[in-house]
């Protein structure tokens, strides 16, 4: 399937009013305010991905999360250690000084706000398109960013070769933070998604 | 060996010994390598997915079944046999625990399973490998020696 302009331009929208809904929701949890703008949103392939997080040895965190229901996919955060570094300092008041030495608990905090950020993003697609989405309980991992994508891009790999990406810069007192966040629909999927928006593929 | 080759995904190369070859952070993607001492040669491939349903000639090397045997034919132009040829791989983790989302769960498990199978039809003995669980490595080939090295996040390095 080839996206055109105009497709990039709906999707690219699409990512964006999620993303600001999704920022809203961390600002809340972690009771700071969080400032944002607006976020990049671009169609890139696995390399591109790799590239603009750091390459494919960069450890990150990963957070998978699968949705159906009128349109199915997956929701996937990749979020870098500075990123980690102020929502569980925020939310637990540690300090991580490397992914090596993360707990359990700090692990399953980070689960959840990569629940709530996606979730809040999901309903906000949902809302906007009058349409039932169900989204799965997030499964996360500590690891090469490169291992971490291969397996989401090879799922996928048979409908596009691109994933939409949405990098977005928060500022918070005196930090900016990135968190990246890839999404992939399935090709019947996007299909459904651009013809809500009034686009025919 | 200092400056190895890099195999990116869904490629592989050919090198003289004693070249070396990497790759790097393989999740459910399959690292295969294989070497002919006697011909000097030995090659790596790094596949995404098990099986080249579609007959997809441009991306030959993404799927274990025709990147591996296209290896293997192009080791033989340069003087291999198959007789010597011995394999190891490494890779096919699953990094996420998804309900409902098969495809993304085992496709570690069937890119092990059409590595294996695709070697075993082509008859080429799969000396060691280190696959499955739930976490990346980078893997270097020394074709010197043989060694596969395996690198993996917040894991001592393994040899096979």
């Amino acid at each position: 399937m080839e996206l055109n302009e105009m497709h990039i331009d709906v999707l690219k929208e699409i990512g964006n009013i999620g993303a600001g809904n999704a920022a809203t929701s961390l600002s809340q949890m972690l009771s700071k305010r969080i400032d944002m703008n607006v976020p990049e949103v671009s169609l890139l392939d696995y390399d591109d991905i790799i590239q603009s997080i750091g390459g494919a040895e960069n450890v990150v965190v990963g957070i998978l999360v699968s949705f159906d229901g009128d349109i199915d996919g997956i929701i996937m955060f990749l979020l870098k250690k500075e990123f980690v570094h102020l929502i569980l300092n925020s939310l637990l008041g540690t300090e991580l000084n490397s992914f090596e030495d993360i707990s359990e608990m700090e692990m399953s905090a980070l689960s959840e706000i990569g629940n709530i950020m996606v979730s809040s993003y999901v309903s906000t697609i949902s809302s906007l398109t009058n349409m039932r989405i169900d989204i799965s309980v997030p499964s996360l991992n500590i690891d090469m960013s490169g291992a971490l994508l291969d397996a989401v891009t090879a799922g996928f790999s048979e409908v596009a070769d691109k994933a939409i990406f949405i990098k977005e810069k928060y500022f918070c007192q005196d930090e900016t933070v990135y968190s990246h966040m890839l999404l992939l629909p399935s090709a019947t999927s996007l299909k459904i998604l651009l013809k809500r928006f009034g686009i025919d593929i | 060996m200092s400056n190895e080759v890099n195999v990116g995904i869904s490629d592989m190369k050919i090198v003289n010994i004693p070249e070396g070859l990497i790759s790097y952070a393989l999740g459910s993607c399959v690292g295969i390598c294989v070497i002919d001492k006697m011909a000097q040669i030995a090659g790596m491939a790094h596949i995404m997915l098990p099986y080249n349903n579609n007959a997809d000639k441009t991306n030959i090397f993404k799927y274990a079944d025709t990147g591996i045997t296209e290896m293997i034919k192009q080791m033989e132009l340069l003087g291999g046999l198959r007789p010597r040829m011995v394999a190891k791989i490494a890779g096919g983790a699953r990094m996420f625990e998804i309900k409902g989302s098969s495809t993304i769960g085992n496709i570690g498990e069937r890119n092990i399973a059409a590595a294996r199978e695709t070697l075993q039809s082509l008859r080429i003995k799969l000396f060691a490998e280190d696959v499955g669980e739930n976490y990346g490595r980078t893997i270097i080939f020394d074709s010197n020696t043989g060694r596969l090295t395996i690198k993996s996040f917040g894991k001592n390095l393994k040899i096979i």
